[in-house]
């Protein structure tokens, strides 16, 4: 089967990410819980950003539809200048498959299946050759200093692992952007700076967009700017003067 | 796509080996039912044919009544003696002409005891139906004509009666009548349908007819029609005569039946394959159930891999992908079960065909259809859950643990 994407317009260079009026609505009538209360966002590539809020501020909610898998009840979302409302299921597939790396909150690796055989994953889904998909995911492994662990299951990984082995699992297609929710939630303080600098090492390095969502200060030190999130409204950005 | 789903599938089998190889228990039983069923209903109606074509295709047989089997037409009038000698008068191309009646008895010997078929005939019979002496002889003229207490008995009766004893010149009671084994008929083994053919004894028809029945009847006349003559003519030409000697109008219908041994063959292998066709068909039930399980499965599969589902859609796999993978994990499922199952019947058939003496026939078509039936069960039976996992909403998925 040949791969057919949605065709993604660059000219202008178009910013990367643009929310407008973005509200997202769970439940109704009384139950009615605006998660997102008509947002703004504006995020040009190669930004490191830090989302930062109280909990149930609609950050992971922000994610999931940055991430095209969900779609605001109202507003528009410019992903590439490119509506995400306006296409279907397989086309927001195709999307994540192509432009997005995850880390999700609590690394949602898969159980009994080798780290190496996770971070292949999303190079399955892009039909890419098998060795090619070897080669590509020892890379990926052994750039977040997990060599020798290939063949080890989540199961027998320890946390800080797993949070590797997940972010590796991200940046092995190389997107334009990554999406990190709570990336060093579970984590000592030593784990997450290890963590943090590999962020920023693939931010720096290879140019990829990093959106971070975190609860610590320290973490948030690490990115350009932070947008802070409270009750489904983003509060106010702070430009950081230079990263670290 | 295709390859790496079934990779995927088998590695996923290979995790959950115990539950998988349950799974598949209904199909490996279904299948190998179906199967065993087939070969062993093929190897009995071979059987049949070929041992009936063995008592030769110049036998016909006269029964009182328009069918076979017990019961049936006994209100149509017996035959006589006379009727047999009509036969061999007036039917040039009959050689041998043999009037019989039987019935089931217990004969009894010193202390022992035996229920066999006891029929009374005349030496005509061990002619048309190949008989041969293992030792003894048959009857002589006066011992017909005076209807005398003398029999002759097949191995069987020898070794329930005598064991180790030479039956010759002993004697045996049937019902009130004692008579004198004068004669052992070689043995034939066992028959078409099982039965054995050598359980019987035989004595003169007058003796049969005064002794044991009460009445001149005669249930079965059989023919042996002479080489290089047409047995369809001597069918033809003892019905005309037969028809003439009962007075039946050329309105009636036969009250008789003349049969030649082909379509006893083909009546009784008819029989065969529709008992074949009936446990056939409860087999395939038991391949249903099975992909019901498979069904079932699959369908807790799909609920315990909620989060797997959501991490691969998340990732980027598109719902046919996804959909794809479970279906081929069904399809693998059920063609392992199939395959498993086919071993088992192979196996199965030889070895219950050596036990019930049935030639092992092998049936490639059915093992054909079989896999292929187990591999569409696993397609029915594994789409719904397939569709299930493919429509899961990939944040709700993830969200569940
Ligand atoms: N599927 C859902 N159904 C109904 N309400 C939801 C759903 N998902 C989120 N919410 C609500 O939307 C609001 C925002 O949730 P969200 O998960 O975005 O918060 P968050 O900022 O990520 O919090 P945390 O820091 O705890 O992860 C919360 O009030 C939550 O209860
Ligand atoms: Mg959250």
């Amino acid at each position: 089967m040949k791969e057919s994407d949605p065709p993604i317009p660059t000219a202008e260079r178009p910013p990367l990410i643009e929310f407008r009026q973005v509200s997202r609505i769970y439940g109704r009538g009384l139950a009615e819980v605006r998660a997102l209360d008509r947002v703004d966002l504006l995020i040009q590539a190669g930004e490191f950003v830090a989302v930062m809020g109280p909990s149930g501020s609609g950050k992971s909610t922000a994610m999931n539809i940055l991430g095209c898998l969900d779609t605001p009840n109202a507003g528009s979302y410019r992903f590439r200048g490119v509506p995400v409302e306006s296409l279907d299921r397989d086309q927001r597939a195709r999307l994540r498959r192509h432009y997005l790396g995850f880390v999700f909150q609590g690394f949602n690796l898969l159980n009994r299946t080798s780290a190496l055989e996770n971070v292949e994953l999303p190079l399955i889904y892009r039909h890419i050759p098998r060795a090619e998909r070897h080669q590509r995911a020892r890379q990926a492994l052994a750039m977040v200093g997990l060599t020798g662990w290939e063949h080890h299951t989540p199961g027998e990984l320890s946390g800080g692992q797993q949070q590797r082995v997940a972010i590796a699992r991200a940046m092995v297609t190389q997107p334009s952007l990554l999406l990190a929710d709570e990336p060093t939630g579970n984590l000592d303080t030593a784990r997450s700076h290890e963590i943090m600098d590999l962020l920023t090492g693939l931010n720096r390095d290879q140019g990829i967009t990093v959106l971070m969502v975190t609860h610590e200060a320290d973490m948030a030190d690490y990115a350009h700017r932070v947008i802070h999130f409270l009750d489904g409204r983003v509060a106010d950005t702070r430009p950081e003067t230079e990263a670290a | 796509m295709l390859w790496n789903a079934f990779l995927l599938a088998l590695r996923e089998i290979r995790r959950n080996l115990l539950r998988s190889f349950l799974t598949i228990l209904g199909i490996v039983i279904g299948v190998a039912a179906v199967i065993v069923m087939v070969t062993l209903g093929g190897g009995a109606t071979r059987q049949v044919a070929s041992q009936i074509e063995s008592l030769g295709s110049n036998l016909l047989m006269i029964r009182v009544g328009q069918h076979m089997g017990p019961g049936v037409g006994s209100s149509a009038p017996s035959f006589s003696v006379a009727d047999a000698l009509a036969i061999q008068r007036e039917v040039p191309s009959a050689r041998a002409v043999a009037p019989a009646a039987s019935e089931s008895i217990t004969v009894i010997a010193g202390n022992k005891s035996w229920s066999t078929q006891v029929s009374g005939t005349d030496n005509a019979f061990f002619d048309v139906r190949n008989w041969t002496l293992e030792s003894g002889r048959i009857f002589t003229e006066s011992e017909l004509h005076g209807g005398r207490s003398v029999c002759l008995i097949g191995e069987t009766v020898r070794k329930e009666l005598f064991g180790a004893l030479d039956p010759l010149g002993e004697r045996i009671r049937l019902k009130t009548m004692s008579c004198q084994v004068v004669g052992l008929l070689r043995s034939k083994g066992q028959s078409s349908m099982g039965s054995d053919q050598d359980d019987l004894v035989v004595i003169p028809l007058r003796a049969f007819q005064r002794r044991i029945a009460g009445n001149q009847d005669v249930r079965l006349i059989q023919v042996s029609v002479r080489d290089g003559e047409s047995t369809e003519r001597a069918k033809q030409d003892l019905e005309r005569l037969m028809r003439e000697r009962r007075r039946i109008q050329d309105s009636e219908q036969d009250n008789f039946s003349v049969r030649d041994m082909r379509e006893i063959a083909s009546m009784l292998t008819g029989t065969t394959q529709i008992l074949t066709t009936l446990l056939t068909a409860v087999a395939a039930v038991s391949l249903l159930v099975g992909g019901i399980g498979i069904m079932n499965i699959m369908l807790v599969s799909v609920t315990e891999r909620t989060r797997e589902i959501g991490i691969r859609l998340a990732i980027g796999a598109l719902e046919r992908e996804v959909l794809l993978q479970f279906l081929v994990e069904a399809v693998v499922l059920s063609s392992l079960g199939g395959i498993l199952g086919i071993l088992l019947a192979i196996g199965a058939s030889i070895g219950l065909a050596s036990l019930l003496q049935v030639p092992f026939v092998f049936n490639g078509g059915i093992v054909v259809i079989a896999f292929l039936f187990s591999a569409a069960v696993g397609v029915i039976f594994g789409y719904f859950p397939a569709r299930r996992a493919a429509r899961l909403d990939p944040i709700e998925a993830l969200r569940r643990e």
